[in-house]
């Protein structure tokens, strides 16, 4: 197993992808989701999918994490192509290169704060201590070290969204995405996540952020927008490099 | 992720839903239990009318003599002395499926013992008779030779008798008079109870046949070496049938009966009697199994829907699980080690319910109750199959799904 690279060389981008494809069959007909994506995206880079409802940004998203096979292109992480991995390879690839946070947490109801963030070692074959270990390490990280004996039906909506980014980056991923990390969450605590994002990618993490709030996409360095299955428009947000660091918690 | 800690997983998923656990441990639990009870019933009933017969002497043909006829007038069976003591011992000897013969002399009459009297019959007979009624002795020995030779003047008592002549005290060497003869008790039978009609079968005396011919029965009955029946006992798994034939074909041979003319005694058998009890005990268990196989059923499909809907309903936490890592196995065994657990526990519980109410009814209700290891086994091992297997499939299906459709589920 690699060890997880922050620092990226110029010739190999942590992801590439190529003329990605994805069709929905519904009923007779065949509805298109993505009609040939091609991006590159290098290590240590905050990047923002936009896009309306329907415009494949969230499907993009969901092959990026190996959550779902392309119909047909090719996509390659860290070197090595995914499209061609089996799907054991896929859950290992998943656990160990990728962390997820979603719009509505996907917490293990009635589960402990800090075995919900240590869920992913459990499939990576750590031993207990190890694993209660780096997961309070990283709730510690995200400003919840009170909390780790907390469960999910105890904690604030904010609060349980760190715990998912806590859960994210416990196995130390190369590729952080994160599907409407602030959709279910009020303004003042999406202001904090994002800050807290920001802070994570400022440390080396590569994140890939889909929503389709303009001023959620300020947060990150890169801007990629879909209409219809198509990139639209990729463009820096040299705004975001400028921003002051806002202190997380 | 090794088999451990997949264990301690699966342990901590049925710890966190109590109730679905307990719900699906609820209809195995039922299921089983159900199974045990009424198959226990059953059984009970069925051991109970085995017992009867085999109180009242299992595997026994009864040979009689035939009908004699006085003017017009025919008299029932036995009123013709056409047996002989030979006749007993010629069945015992050349029949292979006879295991022991008893001639016997039937009488009745008062028997009296100090001051006080008791009417009832006895009879004549060899020391084989116990062994054909499967009768020990409760005290004393039984006939011997000597006994036998000698129309000696001694007696066995069954226990009503013992217990209207002499109360409390032990009958052992005390003598009766039977028909004014003085006879001395040489042993008391054991109990043996009312038999299929109600008759007590404990209110009789038996004496050597020599004894009953020659001194008690006297007149006609003296005629040489003639009985009044015999009761022969088939071997243990001996065909009846051809028992039959072959005593018939003796008799009819050493009474040199014509091939057209009719038979000079009749055969009783008690097992016919017996198997139409037996029968309808029969019935009574297999209805028993039938509903206890309906309820088997039933709480099957009870396992079933609380599985499949539980597990389904987890669709989107094995989404999750993949999503972090899982492979496609580390579910499949997650998922089966909770059903394993779940229909483990549930069967256990339900051994020891089903065992705990059987018990229960045997004492409220006085019914005799049979468990069965093969019922407990069975009906264990299918809520055990139908549990794992809905508790498997669709952790199967859902694992196979690609995580983003695991995920989405609704």
């Amino acid at each position: 197993m690699q060890k997880p690279v922050r620092t990226p060389e110029p010739a190999a981008p942590l992801v590439r992808a190529q003329e990605l494809v994805k069709d929905y069959p519904a009923g007779e007909t065949v509805v298109p989701a993505l009609r040939g994506v091609s991006i590159t995206i290098a290590a240590g880079e905050f990047v923002a999918v936009m896009g309306p409802s329907g415009s494949g940004k969230s499907t993009f998203m969901n092959l990026l994490g190996c959550l779902d096979r392309p119909t047909s292109g090719r996509y390659w992480l860290g070197g090595e192509e995914i499209s061609t991995l089996s799907g054991d390879q896929l859950a290992r690839v998943r656990n160990r290169q990728i962390g997820f946070v979603f719009q509505h947490f996907n917490l293990l109801a009635r589960t402990s704060a800090l075995d919900n963030v240590a869920l992913p070692l459990l499939y990576s074959g750590c031993e207990a201590a190890e694993r209660r270990a780096r997961a309070a390490r990283r709730l510690d990280q995200v400003g919840l070290a009170e909390r780790m004996d907390h469960q999910p039906s105890q904690l604030s909506g904010g609060q349980q969204q760190r715990v998912a980014i806590a859960r994210a980056l416990v196995n130390d991923p190369r590729l952080v995405l994160a599907d409407e990390p602030t959709g279910a969450l009020d303004t003042h605590t999406s202001v904090e996540i994002m800050a807290l994002l920001q802070s994570l990618n400022r440390a080396g993490i590569t994140i890939v952020l889909v929503t389709h709030e303009h001023d959620i996409a300020a947060y990150a360095g890169r801007i990629v927008s879909f209409r219809d299955g198509r990139i639209t428009e990729d463009r820096p947000n040299a705004a975001a490099e400028a921003a002051p660091e806002i202190a997380a918690g | 992720m090794n088999f451990l800690a997949t264990l301690r997983v699966s342990l901590k998923a049925l710890r966190i839903n109590k109730l679905r656990s307990g719900l699906t441990m609820l209809g195995i639990v039922i299921g089983v239990g159900a199974v045990i009870v009424m198959i226990a019933v059953g059984n009970g009933a069925q051991a109970r009318v085995e017992d009867q017969i085999r109180a009242l002497g299992s595997n026994i043909i009864i040979v009689i003599s035939g009908s004699g006829h006085s003017g017009g007038a025919r008299g029932g069976a036995g009123s013709q002395p056409t047996l002989t003591e030979d006749d007993a011992y010629a069945i015992a000897r050349e029949i292979g499926e006879v295991q022991a013969a008893a001639p016997s002399l039937r009488g009745s009459g008062q028997v009296i013992a100090g001051n006080a009297n008791w009417s009832t019959l006895f009879y004549g007979t060899t020391p084989d008779y116990l062994e054909v009624r499967d009768w020990p002795l409760a005290e004393g020995r039984g006939f011997q030779s000597s006994d036998m030779n000698g129309a000696a003047k001694v007696a066995l008592v069954g226990e009503t008798v013992a217990k209207n002549l002499f109360g409390d005290e032990s009958p052992l060497d005390q003598v009766i008079r039977v028909r004014k003869v003085p006879l001395t008790v040489i042993g008391v039978l054991a109990h043996k109870g009312q038999n299929m009609m109600g008759q007590d079968q404990d209110d009789v005396i038996l004496m050597p046949l020599s004894t009953a011919r020659n001194r008690v029965l006297g007149g006609v009955q003296a005629k040489v070496r003639s009985i009044g029946a015999i009761m022969v006992k088939v071997r243990q798994n001996a065909d009846m049938k051809a028992a039959e034939t072959h005593i018939k074909e003796l008799l009819r041979q050493r009474h040199r009966i014509q091939p057209e003319a009719d038979d000079d005694f009749f055969l009783r058998n008690l097992s016919e009697i017996l198997d139409a009890q037996e029968a309808s005990s029969r019935v009574l268990a297999l209805l028993l199994a039938a509903v206890a196989s309906v309820s088997l059923l039933v709480g099957g499909i009870g396992i079933m829907n609380i599985m499949l809907v539980s597990v389904t309903e987890r669709t989107r936490e094995i989404g999750l699980r993949m999503a972090v890592g899982a492979r496609s196995r580390d579910i499949l065994t997650q998922f089966l080690v909770e059903a394993v657990t779940l229909s483990l526990i549930g069967g256990f519980a339900g051994i020891a319910l089903g065992i705990g109410a059987a018990e229960v009814i045997g004492r409220t209700a006085g019914w005799r109750i049979e468990l069965s290891g093969a019922a407990i086994v069975l009906s264990m091992g299918f809520s055990a199959a139908v549990g794992v297997f809905f508790g498997f499939y669709p952790a199967r299906k859902a694992s196979r799904l690609l995580p983003i459709e695991a995920l989405r589920y609704e």
